[in-house]
């Protein structure tokens, strides 16, 4: 076999392809297939245009290589970040951001935990809350409007990779993001219709601006709240 | 003259080798590899100093870290893999390139392009998240023309071979070109956000959540298992022979370490989400499967490092041979220290924390960018036809200086991940958590500074490099002492 192998490119190139394939194929495919994959919980939807624009932004200034999102079913885990993580809780997650380094805390379940204050302050200049903290300061944040006219299209497109945005959300989005970050010029109690148990305010705390700040901290606070974990019964494989 | 002498004659006819393009590809290595290395010192000092981000948003650590990674596996890693992969493809063929030069200067640039594409959109935020696969939609399309470029060149010419065997190397950077088109294509599958209105350089990955974070760690241990494994040690396989001027040790294992390594790489991607919500059947196969990948891992390094027996003594005169041999030992090292890493429950201390760093360290500083060196110190007097390298012992001391960086920084790294993830499961006595996050932020600071020293470290030694092979190219030869003489003056008894 291998005699004629090292004697055929293209005989040697197809063997290689089926020997990598079949780790490949036994990994990824089940997880398709397989119901217990994710776990059945009630709270989970699909992230309001501004929580989405705020994620795109975490993705774009690569938040997650020192951040994590995941926490594991650990004793000093679970009583410093939260309960443990969910993989329902990232299924709309395009990508997923679990991370794979804490050179600062997990952010799974920073939703709630501080004052959108406390955020701004801390994004702008993390040093003045935390002085021993090592991130680098995000003020750009603060004066940069965000930028609205495309984020339809961003949800339209996360509707095609099989987030389950309904037509009514998509009519919607330019005025969720104005209610959202602003709920007395717009109609907050419709945002909370759409998308139950969204934290609703001017997070950066200037009402003039929709900025890329009021974006990003709506997202943080949004973070590991939708699930009400104490609900959810551990598994038989202790998930 | 008789016609069996003339067809003799014609039979040992050197072919036409493209090696101007080789040498492209071995300028370009040297030119990555130091903007690589510079980037990530300057973001290692970033940890310490935190003024370093500017407070601009495209020098700040998210963004700059990735410019790091993609410039030393892609740039530095990337092009000693083409450039070297071309120059050994021919002479183990005894062939010139499938293609011709055009086919292959389209190669270089085309690989050039997607590389600053990739760096520039970091900066500004281009991103697509994923750990070593951040580029775009677009870019990533870019990469899919040039690597399908390349698969046919290297193909094309072992299929106009004119020796009836592929060389083992072959094999190897075979299964590098085409594993790394499997893991890409899968990888990167998206949906551009301009064909449905939005912008123009975002895209939103088709996978979601847990089996995006499976599909990227099958892509992202891979890529270390084929590119930086695969590919690199395709160049073992030529060049640790062709210095130390012996066979490789054992054909046998050659053929079992190929097969073992290609097989079971490709299933232990899972290690990197032990105890996450992925699950646990999937956990345990990529565990077990990291374990069993220690020996294929070792049966590679003793056929590298066995094959200096009865050459030995040549360690003692040959820094690059020196070179060639540290990387396999700590290629050795670092594929025990994986294995072990990859057990689950050493991984629920390891996992998040700076030892991670160090291990990847000990096998990108220590295997990757060593035998790359050796590989430049082997290629540039033979590409520009030189009679030696400039000074063998400016390279002797580029191994000394460079080795002690990497001892500082897997040290340094090992101290201070073993650290903190003790740090962050320590209770009081009262039965309460003993540290706050912040507090083990602080304790890093020491153990930050000296992996950044070292990291420098090793920056000195790249110019260091690249000063001797500049030397080299233009033909000079440094007067100095042949290294390991005075050994033998001083053990001579006359």
């Amino acid at each position: 076999m291998q005699a004629l192998l090292e004697r055929n490119v293209i005989l040697l190139a197809i063997v290689t392809v089926i020997t990598i394939s079949i780790g490949t194929l036994v990994q990824l495919v089940p997880l398709y297939t397989m119901e217990t994959t994710i776990e059945k919980v009630d709270g989970m939807r699909p992230y309001s245009p501004l929580e989405q624009a705020g994620r795109d932004i975490y993705l774009r200034e690569g938040c997650y290589l020192c951040h994590s999102q995941m926490i594991r079913p650990f004793r000093d885990e679970v009583e410093r970040y939260g309960a443990y993580s969910l993989a329902a809780e990232s299924m709309y997650d395009h990508p997923f951001q679990w991370g794979s380094k804490r050179t600062g805390p997990d952010l799974a379940r920073v939703g709630g935990k501080y004052s959108n204050e406390w955020h701004v302050a801390h994004l702008v200049a993390p040093r003045s809350v935390v002085p021993e903290s090592i991130m680098p300061n995000y003020s750009f944040l603060v004066t940069r409007p965000l930028s609205t006219d495309k984020i339809v299209g961003d949800l339209k497109t996360l509707r095609v990779v099989g987030v389950p945005y309904t037509d009514e959300q998509i009519e919607n989005v330019q005025a969720d993001i104005v209610s959202q970050a602003n709920p007395e010029l717009g109609d907050g109690d419709a945002v909370l219709g759409r998308y139950p148990k969204a934290r609703l305010g001017d997070f950066d705390g200037n009402p003039d601006l929709i900025s890329e700040m009021d974006a990003l901290v709506a997202y943080l606070q949004m973070l590991g709240t939708l699930v009400d974990t104490r609900s959810y019964q551990t598994g038989a494989d202790g998930r | 003259m008789s016609s069996a002498s003339l067809a003799q004659a014609t039979h040992f006819e050197t072919p036409d080798y493209y090696d101007d393009l080789v040498k492209k590809f071995v300028i370009a290595t040297a030119f990555w590899g130091l903007a690589g290395f510079l980037v990530g010192d300057f973001i290692a000092w970033q940890l310490v100093f935190p003024a370093l981000n500017m407070d601009l948003e495209w020098t700040s650590f998210g963004r700059l870290r990735p410019v790091h990674t993609s410039a030393v596996i892609f740039a530095f890693g990337g092009n000693i893999l083409l450039g070297s992969s071309l120059y050994v493809v021919q002479r183990t063929c005894r062939a010139s390139l499938f293609g011709g030069r055009s086919a292959g200067t389209f190669l270089f640039w085309g690989y050039q392009l997607f590389i600053v594409l990739a760096a520039t959109g970091y900066v500004l935020g281009i991103t697509q998240s994923k750990e070593y696969a951040e580029p775009e939609w677009y870019v990533d399309l870019w990469l899919a023309i040039i690597w399908v470029t390349y698969l046919v060149i290297f193909t094309g010419t072992i299929v106009k071979r004119k020796e009836p065997h592929i060389y083992v190397a072959n094999w190897f950077y075979l299964a590098f070109i085409l594993a790394v088109a499997v893991l890409h294509l899968v990888n990167n599958a998206s949906v551009p956000a301009i064909l449905f209105g939005g912008g123009f350089t975002k895209s939103y990955i088709v996978w979601a959540g847990v089996q995006d974070a499976m599909t990227q760690w099958w892509y992202g241990h891979n890529a270390v298992g084929f590119l930086l494994t695969a590919g690199f040690l395709g160049m073992m396989y030529y060049f640790v022979p062709k210095q130390a001027e012996r066979p490789i040790y054992s054909y046998r294992l050659s053929v079992v370490h190929f097969w073992g390594l290609t097989f079971l790489y490709i299933w232990a991607g899972p290690h990197h989400l032990f105890y996450t919500a992925l699950p646990d059947w999937v956990q345990t196969l990529g565990m077990t499967f990291s374990v069993m990948l220690w020996m294929p891992s070792w049966g590679g390094m003793i056929n590298g490092v066995m094959t200096l027996s009865g050459a030995w003594h040549k360690l003692r005169t040959d820094p690059v041979l020196r070179f060639l041999v540290a990387s396999i030992g700590f290629y050795g090292m670092s594929t025990f220290e994986g294995p072990m890493m990859a057990i689950k429950t050493v991984n629920a201390l390891s996992h998040y924390t700076d030892w991670t760093i160090g291990h990847v360290h000990a096998g990108a500083l220590g295997w990757n960018a060593l035998i790359t060196f050796g590989v430049l110190y082997y290629l540039v007097p033979k590409l520009w036809n030189r009679e030696r390298l400039y000074s063998l012992r400016l390279v002797n001391m580029h191994f000394w200086i460079s080795t002690i960086g990497i001892v500082l920084y897997i040290t340094s790294m090992w101290v201070s991940g073993i650290m903190q993830g003790l740090m962050w499961r320590t209770y009081d006595e009262l039965g309460f958590l003993q540290y706050s996050f912040i507090e083990t932020v602080e304790a890093m600071k020491p153990y930050y500074i000296i992996r950044a020293t070292g990291g420098l470290l090793f920056v000195a030694g790249a110019i260091l490099m690249i000063y001797n092979l500049w030397r080299t190219a233009r033909g000079d030869i440094r007067d100095e002492a042949p290294l390991g003489l005075d050994v033998r003056v001083s053990a001579s008894p006359v």
